[in-house]
């Protein structure tokens, strides 16, 4: 479906609106769903008309929970260890825009430094002229890890004995992506 | 130089766990400069009261200690299958403030003896137990000392393979902190 590209993003290389754009990453945990985010992040997108790639980032020093010691314990080598590994990454070469505004992304995601494929689903928006001499298009993308495939293994037992956080982890990224317009 | 401070939890003259401490920094290499910290007596019941600025002498030095070493070896004896109160107590001083302690991410290794037949594994346990609830960097490695009183004579360690162990440990531990060091001076 490389044809339908260039229909919903115009060739280029997009840089992301990083205001305007969120990382967040959701995991059950006790008897509801906790949610948390990432401050700094950042993206590349590049349309040459026969594929797309899509490069982004996210800090884990900026990862946002509201409550310091958390965000300490989450940074620390139980988790995400920061020190060590200060960036989580996610690469693909091969990103299918298709022309039903559905995406479908295989790619490599890098948590602690482990590397794994995976496959990240979504939406993309049709490209509009912004309101400063830009085009814009959003990515909306989504996807399922278990975290001890990246090394993320704490957990502690409820009374019952299971476990209080799930394994897998949704990672949604709410990405918008600007352009020079052509006639800017 | 790497620094490396070592701690023992127990507080008795004779105490195994301190000899195998002095054990450990006459095993450990020219690059390792060991200090044995010597105040785990002083340091005051935990009480949330008294952790204001500024904090009790005993504790502000302790934690300066671990603030200046590069890494920290602990030693453990056992008591009714879990770490010694004033062990504790001490780290549960240093790990406060949660989230900026000095031990967090701070390399930490765990040996112990016992005069009993499982050199203390159970307090070892315990320990990186804690260790990792505060933060610290904690290796995965044991070293259990059974029997400790046929090991040690005037205090000096006699068992070569024990002393063998020892020294694995603190280039393990070395190891880690030279690559923390390594890491920062990179970003």
């Amino acid at each position: 479906m490389n044809s339908t590209i260039l229909t919903i993003a115009p060739a280029g290389t997009w840089s992301l609106d990083s205001v305007h754009s969120r990382v967040d990453f959701e995991v059950s945990y006790l008897a509801g769903t906790f949610k948390g985010h990432f401050n700094e992040i950042g993206a590349k997108l590049t349309v040459d008309g026969e594929h797309a790639t899509l490069e982004g980032t996210t800090k884990v020093a900026s990862v946002d929970v509201n409550e310091e010691n958390l965000s300490a314990h989450l940074q620390g080598p139980d988790f995400f260890d920061a020190e060590r590994y200060p960036e989580l990454r996610f690469s693909a070469e091969d990103v299918r825009l298709d022309g039903d505004g559905q995406v479908s992304v295989d790619g490599e995601l890098t948590i602690k430094g482990v590397t794994k494929p995976v496959t990240v689903t979504g939406t993309v928006t049709a490209p509009i002229a912004d309101p400063y001499g830009n085009e814009r298009i959003g990515l909306n993308l989504t996807t399922k890890i278990d975290r001890t495939d990246f090394g993320i293994n704490w957990n502690n037992p409820l009374p019952s004995g299971e476990p209080s956080l799930a394994n897998d982890v949704t990672i949604l990224a709410e990405l918008q992506f600007v352009k020079p317009g052509e006639e800017s | 130089m790497t620094r490396i401070l070592g701690i023992s939890g127990s507080l008795r003259r004779d105490s195994h766990n301190t000899s195998l401490l002095r054990a450990a920094a006459e095993a450990a290499g020219p690059e390792v400069e060991f200090e044995l910290y010597d105040g785990l007596k002083e340091i005051p019941p935990y009480d949330e009261d008294d952790d204001v600025h500024p904090r009790p002498a005993s504790v502000a030095r302790l934690n300066e200690a671990i603030a200046e070493a590069d890494a920290v070896l602990f030693s453990t004896p056992e008591y009714n299958s879990s770490i010694p109160g004033q062990l504790k107590n001490a780290i549960d001083w240093i790990s406060r403030p949660f989230a900026t302690n000095v031990l967090r991410n701070k390399p930490v290794a765990v040996v112990g003896a016992s005069t009993g037949g499982f050199g203390a594994v159970w307090a070892q346990a315990e320990l990186r137990k804690v260790l990792t609830a505060v933060g610290a960097r904690v290796l995965d490695l044991e070293l259990p000392v059974p029997h400790a009183h046929t090991r040690f004579e005037d205090g000096g360690l006699t068992d070569e393979e024990i002393r063998a162990r020892l020294a694995e440990a603190i280039e393990a531990l070395a190891d880690e902190a030279r690559q923390r060091e390594g890491l920062r001076a990179a970003v």
